[in-house]
């Protein structure tokens, strides 16, 4: 379980220009909150002497990531770690105290009202925890508040409407009020609405937690299909690991505001920076999320070297069967290049700790 | 769970009560000792320098209203138009006007205009009600008076929507604003109406105007209350998707705040109407038109029976405006509810039909003498008049005996102890008792809003009057609340009993005083306690609903948990329902208090003597008007005062 | 939706066939009758009389807007006011005349002296008379109770739940200046001044002594309706003297009598109309008026019905106020 080298920065060098970029960025609330970021000594201290010193809350503190088109990103932490707070900040439903936010190399911050206006109507959309809904609309009207904002004409937007209901799955309900439907039906109406302007970025703000366990899998489960039928680019906002890991490309695990590690799920598990985010992956099934790349270990002079290939992103459970059915060792191999080997022990050691923790 | 939090609250609480009975006791010790000394007592004829101050100003302002470019530019503006309006709308159902005889409305078209409008807005049951309760207007003889109260009733509510929702809207936004307007608010809800009345005719003349002013100060505040209320409770979530997907300022308000607060705002008009119509017998004292002259004609010669039936048709009018009202709050939700496609064709079909038998009505009332002048000549007035001055004859005849026992033993106990503790005590020892009582329940902040009160009561030069007055004030209070709790809690448990006693509540409440005082005065003389009588029934309603909505609001469960584990009634109701009813408790306890003070003057009209005789002296002679400002100022004063410490007292405890 | 509509206006159509054939037998209309009582013959033009509420108030106006109307052809309107309202409309150009004024030397000061927008139209021949009152079963009961001297030998009868270990004297109709708590205390008695607040308060209280024979001394007035009703009697007080009440803390006499008066407008007064000359002319007796107030509050006559029938009955006395020129 030791820690190889894991590459922490996101976007390499090679990677498309990021849809979004969040750079320094930080949000107090309180009273002077504008001094804080700027110094040192402030920004030093932790959020609780903060709020001692000071009376501010720091929810955000020196936030900074890229997400990439097409891309499904994912922030976590516990409750009061500042996850919606930071995705308030990126469309300035929560005006940030400092720092930079790029939209396709715009700076929203800098935008004007109008502008700003255009990018929420256009390029945004946003899911929220408790839907949000007009309780006063119809889920027709509901779904199409957007357009009709936006001066979208009556007939048109009746269409578009009828259009996302049928991609949600919602047919048959147009004419219902909100609360004549359940909370899953309710936020396929909230993710409707949001995909009704067509926006090129998505965001969810802990969309799910509200739902029942099965909802949450079929929503959740939607919103895979979603992602592939329509290719959007998502931040994601949950607090819920097995969700983050299910849907995230990337994940970033936020603690008391501040960035702890940003990476793809196998890499939290497979490597993480502190015991926070470790006490935050012990629960997971290791075999479902670790590839054979965090497993395999050099090969000892003693080992058979005429086992199988594998690639080194194969997923454990995956690779179980063919490791323990395989006389010798598997070979971990990459373009060619031999990166490792993986032995029976090796499997059984995630398999068997999984069911240890279970 | 219950258990633990109440016996929570209990373990704290007696170490804030034992605090509070030594300043208590100390108080009395020391009043035993200094009593009389320092009482700052005023002659009813004596004035203090304020008093001429305010006079001087009052007729500084008469003697300058024809040079003044205020008056002649502003106010005069401002008459000008709502006097226009008024007219209007009188013209349309209650005065002779365009060279006609009558007005262009006659009964017909004004029943079915009613019964259509109710069915537009609530239902067919509530068109019915409507129909009903304007025809027996003019069966009790009192058409035309009930039109013109209705005309001027529904003009001042209108003008005070006009205002009173963007205020409410904007205080709904801004927290600041909130803070601003919030002071204001109390002041308009406090200050005795006959305190401006005779300025008002002053600034806006005799009139329609200046009725309209008058009934709009008093009854503009709830509208704006509730609608800050309701913009205030919208879900955050919603607001910020409607942000989130692009919406300005103005579409949120339009389409997400608005429509989402609509049933607050709702309930907002709804007060709003009540209110206005509980100022028209006052009205009725600078001419304003319709039932209030009535009464108050009917007063002059104790003729209790006219008196109640004008008031009567008060009543009605102000349970067909509130049912029609609160029917066009829920009706959005029912109509949800029925999603019978029969339903909404027969709804379709219902308002043509209806729209055009109204317009026919319309015609045919503007047109027939029949349908445009109410033909029966009140038989029933008559009769209801006549029963009811043969009934109150009897009970004052025979009941007499026993309600002056009543009365003297109250005031023996009650009343009489508690205000010779209160003027007898030098003003500052009651002062520093009152701070020191403040700072227990309610922190430092608490105690420096009382210092400024008690300030300020003094400043008025009429503190014993004010101890006076707060003694009262403070028995009729505990009466109200102990009718709350009991009714309140009966109410809540039954719903029965709810369906029973909510209409005698609304007709107490809008009943106008004036028309049972004589009663009063027959059963009790001219006393407080006969001024604590009406306070309480004016103010009991209030306090009973509150009671009851938050005793049927405290969750299901839980009472069934408490009945599960064995709780008897008692039990669950001393242990369950009314500690997780305390914010309602503390909701009735405030607007009782509120209630009770806006009743002050009424009691000063039956012997209370004290601020409320100060303000009733003040409106009708010219050299007390200075003090008669003063007592009205001192009542705010006292209602502020208690108002923020029961709320300080109860956030203290609520955190505890 | 469609259909609903049709059903709708079918529905409509309906009805207003129906109504319309309900109008055929239809009855008077509206403006067919009346409306020729705006005839309005002289040159009197409008006159507004303040109505103050109290009945013979009411009478005096009822029967000077009966003349007014009938012989001289004026639009007469009625404002309820309450006096000093009443007077402020002097200077707003919205009163004409009130027509019973009882003393109230600070508004004559401020409006008739100060502010010139009113003034005196003479004397309404109706006398009042302020004091203090019993019931008349106490008088005959304790026929000294009606001299001061004696009241302190009962002052226990008039204890009361407000006035404690005293006698109550109730008092407190707030229109009127009282100089009660002086007497109470420069004539040593034994009493403790109550404020009923209202003439209602007094008015009750007296009457309910009388009916249930319970003791009580208050301040009151004549005229007043009630006095036709219950015959209270006066209490004698150290008689009045011209300037015995100039000091107001040290009044220790009775209150003077009053010589009721009328108060107009100055522009009312200047223009001379004959409505102004009717107002200046009108004098009547207590017994006038008290036989006009006993129609309306015993009676239950109209204000208007009970002017109507005086006038009827006392042409005579009505002729007298005509100005010269009219018939
Ligand atoms: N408007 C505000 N004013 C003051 N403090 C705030 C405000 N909004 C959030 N906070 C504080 O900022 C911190 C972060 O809150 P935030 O709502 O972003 O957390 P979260 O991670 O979304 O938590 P949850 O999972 O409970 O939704 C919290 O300590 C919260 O108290
Ligand atoms: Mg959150």
């Amino acid at each position: 379980m030791t820690a190889q080298e894991v590459e922490v920065d996101p976007v390499g060098a090679g990677q498309p220009d990021p849809v979004i970029s969040v750079r320094d960025v930080w949000k107090v609330f309180g009273p002077k909150a504008s001094e804080v970021p700027k110094s040192p000594e402030l920004c030093a201290l932790s959020r609780r002497e903060l709020m001692d010193r000071t009376g501010c809350t720091a929810a955000v503190r020196d936030v900074g990531f890229d997400v990439a088109p097409g891309e499904v990103f994912v922030v976590m932490g516990l409750s009061g770690s500042g996850k919606s707070t930071l995705v308030r900040c990126l469309t300035r439903l929560v005006e940030p105290t400092s720092g930079q936010v790029l939209f396709e190399g715009e700076d929203i911050l800098a935008a004007d009202e109008k502008r700003l206006r255009d990018l929420r109507r256009n390029k945004f959309s946003m899911v929220f925890q408790h839907f949000g809904l007009l309780p006063h609309r119809r889920v027709l009207d509901n779904i199409s508040y957007g357009l009709e904002i936006r001066g979208v004409g009556k007939a048109e937007r009746a269409k578009r409407a009828m259009e996302v209901v049928d991609l949600v799955g919602l047919s048959g309900y147009e004419k219902s009020y909100p609360d004549q439907l359940s909370g899953g039906m309710q936020q396929r109406v909230g993710l409707a609405r949001a995909l009704a302007g067509d926006p090129d970025v998505l965001l969810f703000d802990e969309p799910f937690s509200a739902l029942d366990p099965l909802i949450r899998r079929d929503m959740q489960n939607e919103v895979v299909r979603l992602h592939r039928e329509v290719g959007k680019t998502m931040l994601f906002i949950t607090h819920d690991l097995s969700e983050a890991l299910k849907l995230g490309d990337r994940i970033l695990i936020m603690r008391d505001g501040k960035v702890v590690q940003v990476g793809t799920g196998d890499e939290l598990v497979g490597a993480p920076v502190d015991d926070y985010v470790r006490d935050f992956v012990r629960d997971v099934p290791r075999a479902n999320v670790l590839t054979l790349k965090w497993i395999m270990r050099d090969p000892r002079p003693d080992d058979v070297l005429d086992g199988p290939e594998l690639g080194p992103d194969v997923v454990v459970r995956d690779a179980t069967r063919a490791v323990l059915a395989a006389a010798a060792p598997v070979k971990v191999v990459r373009d060619g290049e031999l990166l490792g080997i993986v032995g029976d022990e090796e499997i059984l050691a995630v398999v068997a700790g999984q069911e240890a923790d279970a | 769970m219950a258990a633990v939090a109440v016996s929570g609250v209990d373990f704290r609480r007696p170490s804030r009560g034992v605090v509070v009975a030594l300043i208590l006791a100390l108080w009395l010790a020391l009043w035993a000792v200094l009593k009389g000394l320092h009482t700052l007592a005023l002659g009813p004829a004596q004035l203090t320098p304020l008093h001429q101050g305010l006079n001087d100003l009052n007729d500084a302002i008469g003697a300058s209203r024809n040079t003044n470019p205020l008056f002649l530019y502003f106010f005069n503006e401002i008459r000008l138009v709502i006097d226009e309006f008024v007219i209007l709308v009188q013209s349309l159902i209650a005065q002779p006007a365009f060279g006609r005889p009558l007005p262009l409305i006659g009964w017909l078209g004004v029943v079915a205009l009613a019964a259509f409008v109710s069915y537009a807005a609530g239902g067919f049951r509530v068109a019915l009600l409507a129909a009903a309760g304007f025809t027996f207007l003019g069966l009790q003889g009192l058409w035309q008076e009930s039109m013109d109260t209705l005309a001027l009733t529904l003009s001042a509510v209108l003008i005070a929507l006009l205002f009173g929702i963007p205020i409410g809207i904007w205080a709904g936004l801004s927290d600041r604003f909130a803070k601003i307007i919030t002071p204001v608010l109390d002041f308009m809800q406090t200050m005795p109406t006959f305190v401006y009345l005779a300025p008002l005719t002053l600034f806006f003349l005799i009139g329609p105007a200046s009725a309209t002013i008058a009934t709009l100060i008093y009854a503009a505040p709830p509208a704006i209350r509730l609608t800050a209320h309701g913009i205030r409770n919208v879900p955050g979530d919603t607001v910020e998707a409607s942000e989130s997907l692009g919406a300005t300022r103005a579409q949120t308000l339009g389409k997400v705040l608005l429509p989402t607060a609509k049933r607050t705002i709702i309930l907002g008009v709804n007060q709003t109407m009540m209110a206005a119509l509980s100022m028209v017998t006052i009205a009725a004292l600078i001419d304003a038109p319709g039932l209030g002259k009535t009464v108050i004609k009917a007063l002059q010669t104790l003729d209790v029976g006219t008196a109640f039936n004008a008031g009567l048709a008060i009543v009605v009018l102000a349970i067909v405006l509130d049912r029609v009202t609160t029917a066009a709050g829920t009706r959005v939700e029912r109509a949800r509810q029925n999603r019978n496609p029969l339903a909404a064709k027969v709804r379709t079909g219902g308002l043509i039909g209806g729209g055009a038998l109204t317009a026919v009505a319309i015609w045919l009332s503007y047109t027939y003498v029949w349908a445009a002048e109410f033909p029966s000549d009140g038989e029933i007035g008559g009769s209801i008049a006549k029963g009811v001055a043969t009934a109150t004859d009897w009970v004052q005849g025979n009941l007499s005996g026993i309600t002056n026992g009543v009365k003297d033993f109250a005031t023996l106990v009650l009343v009489d102890p508690l205000q010779s503790v209160l003027t007898g005590s030098p003003w500052w020892l009651v002062a520093a008792a009152v701070v020191a009582i403040s700072v227990v329940l309610g922190g430092v902040r608490a105690a420096i809003g009382s210092a400024v009160c008690l300030g300020l009561l003094v400043a008025t030069g009429l503190w014993q009057d004010a101890m006076a007055t707060l003694a009262s004030t403070l028995v009729a209070t505990a009466a109200v609340m102990v009718l709350g709790v009991v009714v309140g809690v009966w109410m809540g448990r039954s719903s029965h009993a709810d369906r029973f006693i909510r209409p005698v509540l609304d007709a107490a409440q809008t009943m106008p005083a004036f028309v049972y005082l004589v009663p009063f005065l027959a059963l009790f003389a001219a006393s407080r306690f006969t001024a604590i009588v009406a306070a309480v029934v004016f103010a009991a309603p209030v306090a009973i609903k509150i009671v009851a909505d938050g005793v049927r609001a405290v969750s299901p469960t839980t009472v069934e948990a408490a009945t599960a584990s064995g709780s008897s009634a008692w039990q669950t109701i001393t242990k369950v329902q009314l500690p997780m009813a305390r914010q309602a408790l503390v909701l009735a306890t405030n607007q009782g208090l509120i209630y009770v003070l806006s009743m002050v003057v009424v009691g000063g009209l039956v012997g209370a003597g004290a601020l409320g005789y100060d303000v009733v002296a003040g409106f009708s002679q010219g050299q007390l008007y200075g003090k008669g400002l003063a007592a009205g100022l001192a009542i705010v004063v006292l209602g502020v005062l208690l108002d923020r410490l029961t709320r300080a007292a109860a956030a203290r405890t609520g955190r505890a | 939706m469609v259909r609903n509509g049709k059903t709708g206006v079918r529905g409509a159509g309906v009805v207003l066939a129906c109504a319309l054939a309900l109008a055929g037998c239809g009855g008077a209309k509206v403006g067919d009758t009346g409306s020729a009582q705006s005839g309005s013959t002289g040159d009197c033009g409008t006159f507004t009389i303040a109505i103050n509420p109290w009945v013979g108030y009411e009478a005096n106006a009822a029967v000077l807007a009966e003349v007014a109307e009938k012989e001289l052809g004026c639009k007469v309107t009625k404002k309820d006011l309450k006096e000093e309202v009443a007077w402020q409309g002097f200077g707003t150009g919205e009163v004409d005349a009130v027509v019973e004024n009882w003393g109230h030397d600070d508004l004559k000061k401020k409006y008739i002296e100060e502010q010139k927008t009113a003034v005196s139209a003479g004397s309404t021949g109706v006398e009042g008379q302020i004091g203090w009152y019993v019931p008349p079963w106490l008088a005959e009961k304790y026929p000294d109770i009606t001299d001061w001297n004696n009241l302190n030998k009962y002052a226990d009868l008039f204890k009361t739940s407000e006035s404690g270990d005293k006698g109550q004297l109730l008092d407190g109709d707030p229109s009127f200046v009282t100089n009660d708590e002086a007497l109470v205390k420069n004539l040593n008695l034994n009493f403790k001044v109550v404020y009923g607040g209202s003439e209602t308060a007094l008015i009750q209280a007296f009457k309910q002594a009388e009916e249930k024979k319970t003791p009580l001394i208050g301040y009151f007035y004549s005229p007043q309706w009630l006095l036709s009703q219950v015959k209270l009697v006066k209490v004698k007080l150290p008689p009045y003297a011209a300037g015995c009440d100039a000091v107001a803390e040290a009044i220790a006499c009775d209150y003077p009598d009053y010589d009721l008066d009328k108060i107009v407008s100055k522009k009312f007064a200047d223009a001379n109309g004959p409505a102004f000359q009717l107002v200046k002319n009108f004098t009547w007796t207590n017994e006038d008026q008290n036989l006009v107030a006993k129609y309306i509050a015993e009676d239950k006559m109209s204000a208007d019905a009970a002017a109507k029938k005086w006038v009827g009955d006392n042409a005579d006395k009505v002729k007298a106020w005509l100005p010269g020129g009219a018939k």
